[in-house]
């Protein structure tokens, strides 16, 4: 079932937690709502579960419009990030809740729940604990049982609020890709809420990135990563360098370098920064054509397959450092130590004019 | 001292442990062994015979009766209570916040003319019932409300922290699965609450069996129908029957002990429901 | 934690999805309140209303008479006695059972809750079987011309007894919570064990230790079965407050007593505030303690 997001506005107090998102989600896809604390992430989720109301905009479930429905009547699924089982129940009973609380006339035979109950358990692996009580499991078993739980009530919608992060590193990691693999199985419209960029990246069909209550961007894993809408995506998705230089008519200087910048030809002496991932700064000895950027080696971390170099420009007295990421096998070419002096120059970035940050 | 205590670098655990068993000892443990030391000058036979009349038997009825029926009342109301003080918003709610511990605070006695005055045949509330026939002061009826006003803050107090403990989370993923508000709360919240509620209730209970300073105005203080136990250790007393009064004294006191041990197995098991 | 710093604790600030219709709402609210009028509010109006009945003059007649004058001074001698007694003992086992592990730590908290759950006829009836002249020191007692039940210090005993669990069970779960780490820390600077504990252990208790003192207080002033058992009743001298509203009650003398139970039921309005206002400055202290509880 898909979703449909036109204009929700949320507010706390003073504090804007939504500013007019509109958002569509595709039937069967995985969606991951990314962004720091604060940026409206989970407050954009828990209104389409209907546990939260928003002050103005439209929820539409597969072209319906659900935003006057109560939260028992959406049939969404949804998984808290602190699991929210029922500490007084079985697992058992925990997953069976949804299908017990139904009407007389809608709830199924008491045969018939225990079926599904235990089939879904031997789904998320844990059969074998349907007659513990929350406590007696670990956090990866309780996330798992919570979302066993959700899909008891066959929802057209699965909602997950942080789901793994209350979770140590290791189980996150087991557990992101279980889910993965069960949502190739089951197709079931999710959205899922995180701050780990990694899992976004890694999990989610496409991810829309979020801060201060507005949507940035909306793209596949690899649009966003590779083609940051703006300085924010940029700098939340992976490590980025920033040089500042300045536009004029479609031509850009940055140090002693000058590039081409055909989408900023409206530009008049605007100051501007050019964003630039470790990996795509080339590095040498000696400059080539076009100019390059001189610097001093600070720093060399060599351990892995890629080598991380810590660099300070020589040319500004701007003292941030710049990370660089190259190849072992460009790294032994170099024979870099520290305190080389070397040449940089960006091979891919982009432009954005200076904004106040 | 070899296991007794753990090794600590902080001074004074002998002085302070040894001023407390001390001042224990003194104030209330060889006090209270005098109660169960002095009665063993009755045999078992007579110590029974005195603590088993129809008159005692008769005041251990209106006590248990009337405590119970009062700690009943307060675990609802006292509920409710604090449902109402932790969940919603109203004007003065801070004050009757406050007020609740009244009865803690309020000399028994006050709270006992007070209630008498208010429930009386002429009195600001009794006069309502007067004219249907019932009458509250001076009746068991109205050791059951004197018992009900001392006990009413341990229900609301021992359960408004635990509602306050439970997570919104709880109760929004029953909603999400389909649940109504009272699905959610009979099948979620109040078992959550149950091991609080049943501790407040035997808490309220337990101080309702021995309290004498609120019912004794109230009560109508008749043999057989309206005296409670605590008044006939008094009147044994004034009588000078020193003996009846220790015996009637032992039988409270061992009922005071079960009922701390109940309490105690209710709050561990609360603690452990809310640490699940 | 995720986005919105979700609004304060649970119950503040409810969510849609969670909330009641508001007839449920208002009948709920209702309901509690009309228990509550009933119970409490009506019980305690009336007390300052019978009081004020038969106009002022009658009523600091009644409690400037001589035998309440003497009560009340009873009153506050038997509080000033037992009071700071028990906030020693509360301190002193506080630091023991918070501070140290050791064997029968859980026996010995439930003996000091122990009078709480004694009935106030039977605490006071274990000082007569001692004291009294039937009593294992009565013989004894009598030859030296010393009394002790039907006197003040009857009256102190019973008050101090009905009022030990007070301080301590206020303070053992606050120092508990807090743990040794800073007294730890404070000896490894070198402080001693008194610096240790007026320096870092009772700041950090202070409110605890009021409130438990506020509500000792109250009850040591406001004790009326077990001294009751132990006095005597001796007008103008072993009558303390409560046990004087009881004469005048019984006599007949209805506007007096509740004169007299108004000064009580005044103690216990200030002992409510003041606790209200202990708990909110508790309150604040934890929250700035644990700023991330969510």
């Amino acid at each position: 079932m898909s979703i449909e997001v036109r204009g929700l506005s949320k507010q706390f107090g003073t504090f804007a937690a939504l500013r007019d998102v509109s958002l569509e989600v595709h039937s069967g896809e995985l969606l991951a709502l990314l962004g720091p604390s604060g940026s409206g992430k989970t407050t954009l989720l828990r209104v389409i579960a209907g546990l939260e109301a928003a002050d103005a905009g439209q929820i539409l479930f597969q072209g319906e419009d659900a935003t006057q429905q109560h939260v028992r009547e959406r049939q969404v699924g949804f998984v808290f990030q602190h699991y929210a089982l029922f500490r007084n129940m079985t697992i058992f009973e925990n997953v069976a809740f949804g299908l017990r609380v139904r009407p007389k006339d809608s709830r199924p035979a008491d045969a018939e729940i225990r079926n599904r109950v235990h089939n879904l358990l031997k789904l998320v692996q844990l059969d074998w604990l349907a007659d513990r009580h929350p406590h007696q499991l670990s956090g990866g078993q309780r996330q798992r049982v919570a979302l066993a739980r959700a899909l008891a009530v066959e929802p057209k919608v699965l909602l997950l609020d942080e789901p793994f992060g209350a979770l140590d590193a290791k189980v996150r990691k087991e557990l992101r890709s279980w889910l993965r693999r069960l949502h190739d199985e089951m197709h079931i419209t999710s959205v899922f809420v995180t701050h780990d960029q990694e899992e976004a990246l890694e999990v989610a069909d496409r991810v829309v990135v979020m801060n201060e209550g507005r949507i940035e961007q909306i793209g596949t894993p690899d649009e966003v990563y590779e083609q940051p809408a703006s300085p924010f995506v940029y700098e939340f998705l992976g490590k980025v360098n920033l040089f500042h230089g300045r536009l004029h008519h479609g031509r850009a200087w940055i140090g002693g370098i000058e590039v081409d910048a055909p989408e900023h030809t409206e530009a008049e002496e605007l100051a501007a920064v050019a964003y630039v991932r470790p990996h795509d700064i080339h590095v040498d000895r000696v400059i080539h054509d076009g100019g390059a950027l001189p610097a001093r080696v600070f720093h060399i971390l060599s351990v892995g397959p890629v080598v991380r170099l810590e660099l300070i420009r020589d040319d500004s007295e701007d003292k941030e450092l710049i990370q660089v990421e190259i190849s072992k096998e460009r790294f032994r070419e170099l024979q870099l130590v520290r305190g080389d002096r070397v040449f940089i120059k960006p091979s891919r970035f982009d432009l954005f004019p200076n904004q106040v940050h | 001292m070899g296991t007794f205590k753990q090794y600590s670098v902080l001074p004074g655990f002998n002085l302070a442990l040894g001023f407390t068993l001390l001042y224990l000892s003194l104030i209330v443990l060889i006090p209270l062994s005098a109660a169960f030391i002095r009665t063993s000058a009755f045999t078992w036979p007579e110590f029974l015979a005195v603590v088993t009349t129809p008159r005692v038997v008769a005041s251990y009825r209106l006590t248990f009766g009337a405590s119970f029926a009062a700690a009943v009342v307060n675990a609802i109301f006292g509920l409710l209570v604090a449902w109402v003080l932790v969940r919603y918003r109203f004007p003065g709610k801070k004050i009757v916040d406050a007020l609740v511990d009244l009865p803690f605070a309020l000399p028994t006695a006050v709270a006992g003319i007070a209630l008498t005055a208010l429930y009386a045949g002429n009195g600001w509330i009794g006069q309502f019932f007067e004219p249907l026939g019932i009458k509250i002061a001076f009746t068991p009826i109205g050791i059951f409300v004197a018992l009900t006003f001392i006990g009413l803050p341990f229900v609301v107090r021992t359960v408004q922290p635990v509602l306050e403990d439970i997570e919104s989370e709880l109760e929004e993923a029953a909603a999400t699965l389909g649940a109504t508000r009272l699905q959610t709360f009979t099948r979620v919240i109040f078992p959550t609450l149950f091991p609080a509620l049943m501790t407040g209730f035997a808490l309220a209970f337990a101080r309702a069996i021995g309290e004498y300073g609120s019912v004794i105005f109230i009560a109508g203080n008749m043999p057989m129908i309206s005296e409670i136990t605590p008044l006939l250790i008094i009147t044994k007393l004034e009588q000078y029957d020193y003996a009846g009064a220790t015996a009637l004294a032992v039988v409270m006191l061992v009922i005071s002990f079960v009922m701390l041990l109940i309490i105690n197995l209710l709050q561990w098991w609360s603690r452990r429901s809310m640490a699940a | 934690m995720s986005t919105i710093a979700l609004p304060t604790p649970a119950g503040i600030h409810r969510r849609a999805a969670t909330d009641e219709p508001a007839w449920v709402r208002r009948t709920l609210i209702g309901l509690a309140l009309t228990f509550l009028t009933l119970f409490l509010f009506v019980p305690l109006i009336s007390v300052f209303y019978e009081a004020l009945k038969k106009g002022v003059d009658v009523y600091f007649a009644a409690i400037t008479e001589p035998d309440a004058v003497a009560a009340i001074k009873l009153t506050l001698t038997a509080a000033a006695i037992a009071v700071p007694l028990n906030l020693i003992f509360g301190l002193a086992a506080a630091w023991a059972i918070a501070k140290f592990e050791f064997r029968g730590k859980n026996l010995l908290i439930t003996l000091i809750d122990l009078p709480f759950s004694v009935s106030p006829v039977v605490s006071g009836l274990i000082y007569v079987l001692i004291f009294g002249l039937q009593g294992w020191f009565g013989p004894w007692l009598a030859e030296n011309d010393i009394k002790i039940i039907f006197a003040v210090p009857g009256i102190v005993l019973a008050t101090i007894f009905v009022t030990v669990p007070f301080i301590a069970r206020e303070l053992i779960p606050l120092m508990q919570a807090q743990g040794t780490e800073e007294e730890e820390a404070a000896v490894v600077l070198g402080a001693s064990g008194w610096q240790t504990f007026f320096r870092v252990t009772l700041p950090n208790v202070k409110w605890g230790l009021l409130y438990g003192t506020i509500l000792c207080n109250a009850r040591a002033m406001g004790e009326f079965g077990a001294v009751s058992v132990v006095s005597g009743h001796i007008r103008g001298s072993t009558n303390t407050l409560p046990l004087h509203v009881e004469i005048l009650y019984n006599e007949y003398n209805f506007a007096a007593a509740f004169a007299v139970a108004s000064l009580l039921a005044l103690l216990a309005l200030v002992t409510l505030a003041l606790k209200t206002f202990v708990e909110s400055r508790n309150g604040q202290n934890r929250d700035r303690e644990n700023p991330n509880e969510h």
